[in-house]
């Protein structure tokens, strides 16, 4: 039997409604990717989506987007630590402001820290000094990243540290550890799913950015090009088959990414019960 | 356990005074760093020749039809989406079938889309090269480069939004309550109105809020599929950069200081309904 009998009614209709609203929106238009991709043939689809400069693009998408995970990855989590363990004036506002980059636009982050990171503006002026460019290279596509990844390591890892048991640190504390080793041993070991699960969402959705990027990414072919511009290039070229190509490389490695973040949930799971 | 037991007991589970003060340092210098002085930037570049110019901007009429557009694209845009939610949480939350953790990863399916993806599927079907191109031609149909695309890549973009803030909630109430109100004889779609909507509402209201946002500030989606026609096919992120590419980078953060606004009432309006309402709103990392 597809379904257990319950004394609920709609069933037929709701899932009706669900399973026409994600295909008619979400599955038929992501299958058109893959059967133009397939159309251009398997050479044209490796000629295309695996270009030299497809390939640079994907490291930098790549490479900054992990770059970005690692630091939101250590500066999340002590802020993540800070939000739940201390008291503070202002916390509010600072708890609040952590979501500010689900909330404002990616076009305006995007102006926003270009002007503030550009060379001779700003804060561009003290990075000057300090013989640091942090605009239109690898350095500007990873602040822009970091901005957008933020949330996701600090929310995925806020309600895990929150349910962290108090008398298992209590514990360590009473057979001898130092608070050091509490949470070397203790304490991050069991935040380890939880800021992969982080690190692995804020790698995905840096990976596919587009709108605070471009501004500070500096956009010159195989040197600062990021992957969803490089497919925005090929289609106001009528490229579309190319376009369709690294869309579904990127997607594919998207999925790949998705089906790492289940594994690790279902591990922390299994390991929890 | 003697009281010099419980106390040592206590603090070993606090960090000394000196890791806590330079945990905050940290922390305050690199929200400062990556989102307060953004956040600055765009309100002291909008006022940087004085109210006047900025207001002149936001006035002006490509503006104004811009801020139209966005407007009845999110008023679109969010109710589909709520309506989907709903009608996904309560299939898959309410009822026991197979595949049911499938069903929830496809929903999830867009948000691991980048947006220019998202843009770029709808190319593909409805552009003159695309699926339906010549059909849409022959028959006088503009859905590219115009409001019913631009939509479409909006509702994308924020598909799961509404149905991931309820499908969680949902399944923690459970059926009882139903149950009790089908067998004292209400009808399904009373016990739903009547039952189930006043115990999802703060969470509904939540996801709406999100969405909307989002809604309201797609970039990369809208951006392939809007043909950038100003006045009749740009939204205000797409006005935003149209004026900062021209230079005019006044004009650019004027209007984006409304989109910050927007962002700003989204996160209090988000902020008070998480202390209002904690069991319902906001336990999920989107």
């Amino acid at each position: 039997m597809f379904r257990r009998r319950s004394a609920i009614p709609g069933f037929g209709l709701t899932l009706g409604i669900t399973l026409t609203l994600l295909s008619v929106v979400v599955l038929i238009p992501l299958s058109a990717v893959a059967l133009k991709a397939a159309g251009i043939g398997w050479d044209g689809f490796v000629a295309a989506g695996f270009s030299e400069r497809a390939m640079r693009a994907y490291r930098l998408s790549f490479g900054a987007a992990f770059a970005a995970a690692a630091i939101n990855g250590v500066f999340g989590m002590i802020t993540a630590w800070a939000l739940v363990r201390y008291q503070f004036p202002g916390k509010t506002v600072l708890n609040a402001l952590v979501d500010l980059p689900f909330a404002l636009p990616t076009a305006v982050a995007g102006i926003a820290l270009v002007t503030l990171y550009q060379p001779g503006n700003l804060l561009g002026v003290w990075l000057d000094a300090l013989h640091i460019k942090a605009a239109f290279n690898f350095t500007g596509v990873t602040i822009a990243l970091t901005f957008i990844g933020l949330p996701f390591v600090v929310r995925t890892l806020e309600p895990i540290m929150r349910d962290l048991a108090a008398d298992v640190e209590e514990a360590a504390a009473s057979l001898g550890a130092s608070r050091w080793q509490t949470v070397m041993r203790v304490v991050l070991p069991s935040l380890g799913p939880a800021w992969l699960t982080g690190f692995a969402l804020a790698f995905a959705r840096g990976v596919g950015e587009y709108g605070s990027v471009i501004f500070i990414a500096g956009n010159l072919p195989f040197k600062t090009e990021i992957a969803p511009l490089l497919i925005v290039i090929q289609l106001e070229q009528y490229e579309y088959g190319a376009a369709a190509s690294i869309a579904v490389v990127m997607l594919l490695v998207s999925f790949a990414m998705l089906f790492v973040i289940n594994a690790i949930q279902a591990y922390a799971r299994r390991l929890a019960a | 356990m003697s009281s010099a037991g419980i106390r040592k007991a206590r603090l070993a589970t606090e960090d000394p005074i000196w890791v806590k003060a330079l945990i905050l340092t940290l922390v305050v210098a690199f929200l400062t760093l990556v989102l307060i002085l953004p956040l600055g930037v765009v309100f002291t570049q909008a006022l940087a020749k004085g109210w006047k110019v900025a207001w002149a901007a936001v006035r002006e009429p490509d503006a104004v039809a811009a801020i139209k557009l966005t407007l009845l694209v999110a008023a679109i845009a969010v109710p589909f989406n709520a309506v989907f939610g709903l009608c996904a949480s309560w299939a898959i939350a309410k009822h026991d079938f197979r595949g049911k953790a499938f069903l929830i990863t496809l929903i999830d399916l867009p948000f691991s889309v980048s947006p220019v993806v998202a843009g770029l599927i709808y190319v593909l079907v409805f552009g003159a090269q695309g699926w339906f191109g010549d059909w849409l031609i022959d028959h006088d149909i503009k859905i590219l480069f115009a409001l019913p695309a631009i939509v479409l890549a909006t509702i994308f973009v924020t598909f799961p939004f509404v149905a991931r803030e309820l499908i969680p909630l949902m399944q923690e109430q459970g059926v009882a309550e139903e149950e009790a109100a089908l067998s004292l004889g209400a009808s399904g779609l009373r016990t739903f109105l009547r039952v189930t909507a006043p115990n999802v509402r703060w969470g509904l209201l939540y996801g709406v809020l999100l969405c909307n946002a989002r809604a309201m500030g797609e970039f990369g989606a809208v951006s392939v599929v809007s043909g950038h026609i100003r006045g009749l096919t740009n939204t205000m992120p797409l006005h935003v950069q149209i004026l900062y590419d021209d230079n005019d980078a006044t004009g650019a953060f004027a209007v984006a200081a409304l989109l910050c606004l927007l962002a700003v009432v989204t996160l209090v309006l988000k902020t008070t309904l998480e202390v209002a309402q904690p069991d319902v709103a906001g336990r999920r990392a989107h």
